[in-house]
């Protein structure tokens, strides 16, 4: 342990936070680089080689952008291996250990398949802009990785949130892209300020903003029926059910999964959720650990765990109910993440360590799903216009891999093996029963098996699309299909690999994230 | 080594994939009759004391984290089921044969349900166990929905979401044992002595479970449908194999884990097996179209599975080990006859349309193999249906006597069913001349090649008659395997 106190010098601080630094300075560099070259000034009247010249360029600029940045992501993720482990700054504020940097290089893992996301995209505008906003909300989500603070996780959802608004409203010439940014926002910014108001609560009780000596002081201190610690506790976690979409906090999730631009779309289902759960799970189960109460059906109990609970059967039924009733791909991907949400939320309801590695390798290889399965969507989208059923309808004919993957992508959500999906349902639900004595926590295991049920089907009529229907799109939009973009392909068929991988072999995340877990 | 089926299945599976499709089908055809071969060696070399129990193949640590083993075992029931599994898949691709669009495709979805069920029969671990069980659950939408002919993507989501459904069921039952006992190695979770409390409804759902695909009444809609919607391979493998998945899993993992959970619900599931007997056959006298005929007397045949089991004493539930076996040849025979040899040179499936054909002048060789078929599944002696009723009612004598008069009286109305399908099909009275030469272009363009049975279909309709005489001639080859593997097994204790 290093000394928490003001006697630590700035260089000393620099190095601890040279990963987050990298990924600051990369950003900047990306915003000169964007300024450049991307700015081809493109008069009033523009001949058709002009345009595609600007196009041309355009498209250069978002590739040295991502080389750019991409580069800048795997120096840092190489820092983080680097760095001491096991050191505490200013109280909390910035804690490396094994855990933090397990979930620091994921984040990375994730923003990095989001740049290539990018990268493949033929038409980004402005693209300096763009990624520099990919990596300051990945600086975000390091920060609230790597903290045990509430000042500083506050800071790091504010950097994530106020970024993923921009990104979520950055197509300019898409109407839903706006109306999706400007949904996000509201409804962000009020869950912050909630989430705000319950941090302050909670700091007034315990004179404390450590996540460590929060728990103490509760332990301690107080009686844990506590009206006013009850509303701080809750407040405090609306704003990160918010995060996850967890209904009824999700009402903005299908609008900015829909509107935003895909890569936004992927980072927002994917990286930020992570780190979301990340920090969830460190504030209930290390600063409100001793106000956890019982979600057990024969024994419920006030207390962090049974709000959760209700939380996660809600979001398991709305989520996938809603789904159902679906026809746009995006959307149906926004209520089941809904669901998805649920269910990793009951590995953190199970409240053990066990329980929250579980959840945690859930919404890792989640999140490595979703950022694969937009990048199909994305392929779709660009070759046909849109991302309804019926512009995937006859995909194998046209494109057997993305087929293939899509596959790949959609039974491992809807939890069939050889896929990661299914052991990681295994795994949570195994966890979350034994959590508690006497199979406590089996209603909710019921719930999620009966919303996993339903999940088939709707991912079944999204393959039913894909492979038993003819083309409804005729073939002459087959032109330049993206067959050519290797890039693309080869990010979605590494990451279905990387699916298909973690359910033959799902010891090498799953032990590791069991052995850092604190 | 009979690991090895497994490993191969799935290696002819990917290799689909890559190959070009003039060699799909001799890749298929050949995993399949690896797999059959492995079986067979199994059978002859090894000695029938190994057989006795559950014995471990491989074991080899997969997930620590959780007590995962990646772990095969083996006794006698377990190879009856591997045997017909590579029975059913070699024929299985005979009579897909001249399959020809997206061939590849299609093998590639028929041998990962090959290779699911091999792992199911194989595994000695609770989670791989639940692995290879799922798995064998989305192949089969695929086949179905892609490849089936009447109302097939109704009929291929309505089993796919049954199975799943039953799936849930048995997911619980799972976490249940597992949590509880702390282990998933099924020869110790047979061993642990779990609260009559638990077993008391850890049982039901783990059973009911696999009874979804076991077929059993009044879960049963969906295996009519599936099967009439099925491609005729996905119909032989439904009937085949994959309704045999539930009995065996409720064998070797409900009844074996939970014996008294068993004690207390055994009386019930023999009511069901019963119902399902005497109703489906009721159901199967009553319907037009061929395939529901036999789809409803897969149904029926089930029952006596599930009443076998469920009478638990070692003869029944020996006797229900061999129905298994017995049924999952005749089905496939049968399927073969109504989705093949009939309907691709007919073009239909209506009983009153084809009594006006009088088919056995057209086709003599699908008219013997229909005798054949039905005499077998009617269980007259000689055949292997005769030698697994028989054992299980004299099995289940003493316990459900009364049960077993019903049965009886079940046994009369599939013989009538059976006899109604074959007269009308096969032997009707040729009220035109022959029909064959109506609508064959408009049906279907390579109707031309299918004048005659296709050397293919007749290897793979004599391997099954093949299978189904040398059984009923000679029970205990299997019997004398199953037997002991019984014995073994704790609910009988």
């Amino acid at each position: 342990m290093k000394a928490a106190d003001a006697t630590i010098s700035y260089l000393e601080l620099l190095k601890f936070a040279s990963p987050e630094t990298i990924v600051v300075i990369t950003a900047l560099a990306v915003l000169a680089v964007g300024l450049g070259t991307g700015r081809v000034r493109s008069t009033t009247t523009v001949s058709t080689v002009q345009r595609a010249k600007t196009a041309n360029n355009k498209s250069t600029a978002t590739r040295i952008c991502c080389a750019v940045a991409g580069l800048g992501l795997a120096i840092s993720g190489v820092v983080v291996l680097q760095l001491p482990q096991g050191t505490t700054l200013f109280g909390g504020m910035l804690v490396i250990t094994p855990f933090t940097s397990l979930f620091k290089i994921i984040c990375i893992v994730l923003a990095f398949f989001t740049v290539l996301l990018i990268a493949s995209q033929k038409s980004t505008p402005h693209p300096g802009e763009y990624l520099a906003l990919v990596l300051f909300a990945t600086v975000g989500l390091m920060l609230l990785v790597g903290s045990e603070e509430f000042l500083m996780i506050f800071i790091g959802l504010e950097l994530l949130g106020l970024s993923l608004y921009v990104m979520t409203a950055f197509d300019k010439t898409d109407i839903r892209s706006a109306e999706a940014g400007l949904k996000y926002l509201l409804f962000g910014s009020t869950s912050s300020a909630f989430t705000l108001f319950g941090i302050s609560l909670i700091y007034g009780m315990t004179g404390t903003t450590s996540l460590p000596a929060i728990s103490q002081k509760l332990a301690s201190a107080f009686p844990t029926s506590s009206g006013l610690l009850a509303v701080g506790i809750i407040m405090t976690l609306v704003g990160f059910a918010f995060k996850i979409a967890a209904a009824p906090f999700h009402l903005w999730a299908p609008d900015a999964y829909q509107g935003a631009p895909v890569p936004s779309a992927g980072f927002i289902a994917s990286a930020s959720k992570v780190a979301s759960f990340v920090v969830l799970g460190k504030i209930v189960l290390v600063g409100f650990a001793p106000v956890r109460g019982s979600a057990a059906w024969h024994a419920m109990l006030a207390g962090w765990s049974p709000v959760l609970a209700v939380l996660a059967a809600l979001s398991i039924l709305v989520g996938n109910l809603v789904a159902l009733a679906q026809s746009n791909v995006r959307r149906l991907l926004a209520y089941s993440a809904v669901a998805h949400g649920g269910y990793t939320l009951i590995g953190i309801v199970a409240g053990d360590r066990e329980g929250f590695s579980a959840a945690l390798f859930y919404a890792s290889v989640y999140a490595v799903t979703l950022v694969g399965a937009f990048g199909v969507v994305a392929m779709v989208r660009h070759e046909t216009g849109g991302d309804d059923f019926s512009n995937f309808r006859g995909l194998a004919f046209r494109s057997p891999f993305m087929a293939g993957c899509m596959a790949i992508f959609m039974l491992s959500l809807a939890g069939i093996p050889p896929l990661a999906g299914f052991f990681g349902k295994f795994y949570v639900f195994s966890a979350a029963l034994r959590a508690t004595p006497n199979h406590g926590l089996l209603w909710l295991v019921v719930v999620a098996l009966l919303g996993s049920f339903v999940s088939l089907y709707y991912y079944l009529i999204v393959l039913k699309a894909i492979f038993v229907d003819e083309a409804a799109v005729p073939a002459t939009h087959r032109v330049d299909s993206l067959s050519s973009d290797l890039l693309q392909r080869s990010t979605v068929i590494g990451l279905a690999a990387a699916v298909l991988l973690l359910g033959i072999m799902p010891g090498i995340l799953a032990t590791r994230i069991l052995a850092t877990v604190p | 080594m009979i690991a090895w089926t497994i490993y191969v299945t799935f290696a002819g599976a990917v290799l689909l994939l890559l190959s070009p499709r003039a060699f799909a089908r001799w890749i298929a055809l050949l995993t399949a009759f690896a797999g059959l071969a492995l079986g067979l060696i199994e059978l002859v070399r090894t000695p029938i004391a190994d057989l006795a129990r559950f014995t471990t193949i491989v074991r080899v640590p997969w997930v620590l984290a959780l007590g995962i083993n990646y772990h095969l075992a083996i006794d006698g029931v377990s190879l009856t089921m591997v045997l017909v599994t590579g029975i059913s898949a070699v024929s299985t691709v005979l009579f897909s044969w001249d399959v020809k669009e997206r061939q590849n495709e299609f093998f590639f979805w028929l041998l990962l349900v090959v290779a699911g069920c091999y792992g199911v029969f194989l595994s000695a671990d609770l989670f791989l166990f639940f692995a290879f069980y799922e798995l064998v659950i989305v192949p089969k939408y695929f086949l179905i929905a892609v490849f089936g002919s009447t109302n097939k993507e109704y009929g291929a989501m309505k089993l796919t979401l049954y199975s799943f459904f039953g799936g849930m069921f048995v997911f619980v039952g799972i976490l249940a044992a597992y949590v509880t006992a702390g282990t998933l190695d099924l020869n110790q979770l047979s061993q642990f002595q779990f609260s009559p409390q638990l077993q008391s409804w850890a049982f039901p759902v783990l059973f009911l479970g696999f009874a979804v695909l076991a077929g059993i009444w009044p879960i049963h809609t969906w295996a009519p449908t599936g099967h009439a919607a099925a491609p005729t391979a996905g119909s032989m493998l439904l009937a085949g194999i994959v309704m045999k998945l539930g009995s065996y899993a409720g064998l070797r993992v409900a009844m074996n884990l939970f014996p008294q959970g068993f004690q207390m619900w055994g009386k019930w599931i023999v009511l069901l097996g019963v119902i399902g007997i005497v109703y489906a056959a009721a159901v199967a006298l009553r319907q037009h179209d061929l395939k529901f005929v036999i789809g409803y007397s897969s149904v029926s045949h089930m029952g006596f599975v599930m009443f076998g089991l469920a009478a638990a004493t070692a003869l029944s539930v020996s006797g229900a080990v061999l129905q298994m076996f017995s049924h999952g040849v005749i089905a496939a025979l049968l399927f073969a006859v109504a989705g093949r040899m009939i309907y691709r040179r007919t073009h239909t499936r209506e009983l009153d349309v084809l009594s006006g054909m009088n088919l056995s002048r057209a086709l003599p060789f699908a008219a013997f193999t229909f005798v054949v078929a039905s005499a077998a599944s009617m269980g007259i002696p000689g055949f292997s249906g005769f030698a697994a009723e028989i054992t299980i009612l004299i099995g289940a004598w003493k316990t459900y006597p009364g049960a077993v008069w019903i049965t009886g009286a079940g046994m009369v109305l599939v013989a009538a069913f059976t006899l109604r399908a074959l007269k009308q099909s096969f032997f009707g009275e040729a009220r035109s001349t022959v029909q064959l030469q109506d609508g064959r272009v408009a049906l279907d363009p390579d109707w031309n090649e299918q004048q005659t049975i296709t050397a293919a279909e007749k290897c793979g309709a004599c391997l099954l008659m093949f299978a189904t005489i040398a059984v009923g001639l000679y029970p205990k080859l299997l019997l004398d395997r199953i037997m002991p593997a019984v014995e073994a097994m704790r609910f009988l204790q």
